[in-house]
């Protein structure tokens, strides 16, 4: 006999992949690290915003690479060459990190290194502005990434990524006075949706903004825990 | 494309609730709540559905999505107002920003429909 039954689940659908990105997070939490996850449409400046980021911080902080692409390992091969250990994670077919995936390259800094020795880990997303905003990889926050060449209606066009976004970088900045971009309706078309998000304009080019970007990101990283002895 | 990997999710997700079942049902229909506000596009959705659910315990089990409209809450009106997607998102009296989204965030796993085998 059977007898048809409704069950009520009222799970989210990405619950397993919420579930191994709250996994992740505990890890990075165990070892006192603060992971960031940087998104942005391909070409907005993620991968020389991590070569302006390692060189400038990696005296002050402890600082790893977990980098998403799609097939290469070209973006890897550049920011290797600052110290820090960078963790390529080709994506396959797949057009974002997921929270396996990043698992993947947590379990390979822990078999590696002493993770306890680490205060950030910086994940770069593959580089698309629908997916990645839905997929949590365990960051403890979300930095956007929008190139001025992309124009002020970005965000309305694909609004969750902006909208859940704690900081968003506004790049390439030096290019302003060849475009007609107007910064101020870009920042009002963020904040209609996200009034709370940090927007920071850089120019990885002439420097720009960067001392800002540099200060979010070591106000995000959490305060060491003293060690007894 | 990553309706692809969503319904991988959804797969891994409903798999996990089956591995829990001690008799092993027969799922017949998944009824999902979609916001309009995620990343998923619900037709795409299906399509993935069916073609990564042949040969699998999902065999032939249809797949139901409900749109669930974006609606916001303007605390400075006090009251709720549905934001235009992809044109406008702060509240079209006073023009505060979209703060406390009440719905269309949803991606969801509302119910599932099965069959049961009862002993005789």
């Amino acid at each position: 006999m059977h007898q048809s039954i409704d069950t009520a689940i009222g799970l989210n659908l990405l619950h397993a992949n919420q579930a191994g990105a709250d996994h992740n997070r505990a890890h990075f939490d165990e070892w006192g690290i603060t992971c960031l996850n940087l998104m942005s449409s391909p070409g907005a400046g993620k991968t020389v915003l991590l070569e302006k980021t390692l060189a400038a911080l990696q005296s002050e902080l402890k600082m790893a690479v977990i980098e998403g692409d799609m097939t290469t390992e070209l973006d890897a091969d550049r920011l290797r060459q600052y110290g820090s250990p960078v963790i390529a994670i080709n994506t396959g077919r797949s057009c974002h990190l997921d929270a396996k995936m990043v698992a993947g390259g947590i379990h390979r800094l822990q078999e590696d290194y002493n993770p306890k020795e680490f205060d950030l880990v910086l994940v770069e997303n593959v580089g698309n502005l629908v997916c990645p905003a839905e997929f949590e990889v365990g960051e403890h926050s979300k930095v956007a990434l929008l190139s001025v060449t992309e124009g002020e209606d970005k965000p309305l066009k694909y609004p969750v990524m902006f909208q859940e976004a704690d900081c968003l970088l506004i790049t390439k900045t030096d290019l302003i006075p060849h475009l007609d971009i107007d910064l101020e309706k870009l920042a009002a078309n963020v904040r209609s949706m996200n009034p709370h998000v940090t927007i920071i304009p850089v120019s990885a080019k002439t420097g720009e903004g960067l001392d800002t970007w540099f200060s979010w990101v070591k106000s995000q990283v959490k305060v060491p825990m003293i060690v007894s002895i | 494309m990553h309706e692809t990997d969503m319904t991988k999710a959804l797969i891994m997700t409903i798999q996990d609730w089956f591995d829990q079942q001690v008799e092993k049902p027969q799922i017949t229909k998944i009824h999902l709540l979609v916001g309009q506000f995620t990343c998923v596009e619900p037709v795409s959705l299906q399509f993935a559905f069916e073609v990564q659910t042949k040969q699998t315990f999902l065999n032939g089990a249809e797949l139901v999505i409900k749109d669930v409209p974006l609606v916001a809450y303007c605390h400075t009106c006090q009251t709720e107002y549905s934001p235009e997607i992809g044109l406008q998102y702060s509240c079209p009296t006073c023009r505060s920003p979209m703060d406390d989204i009440r719905s269309g965030r949803e991606l969801k796993i509302d119910r599932i429909e099965h069959h049961q085998c009862t002993p005789a």
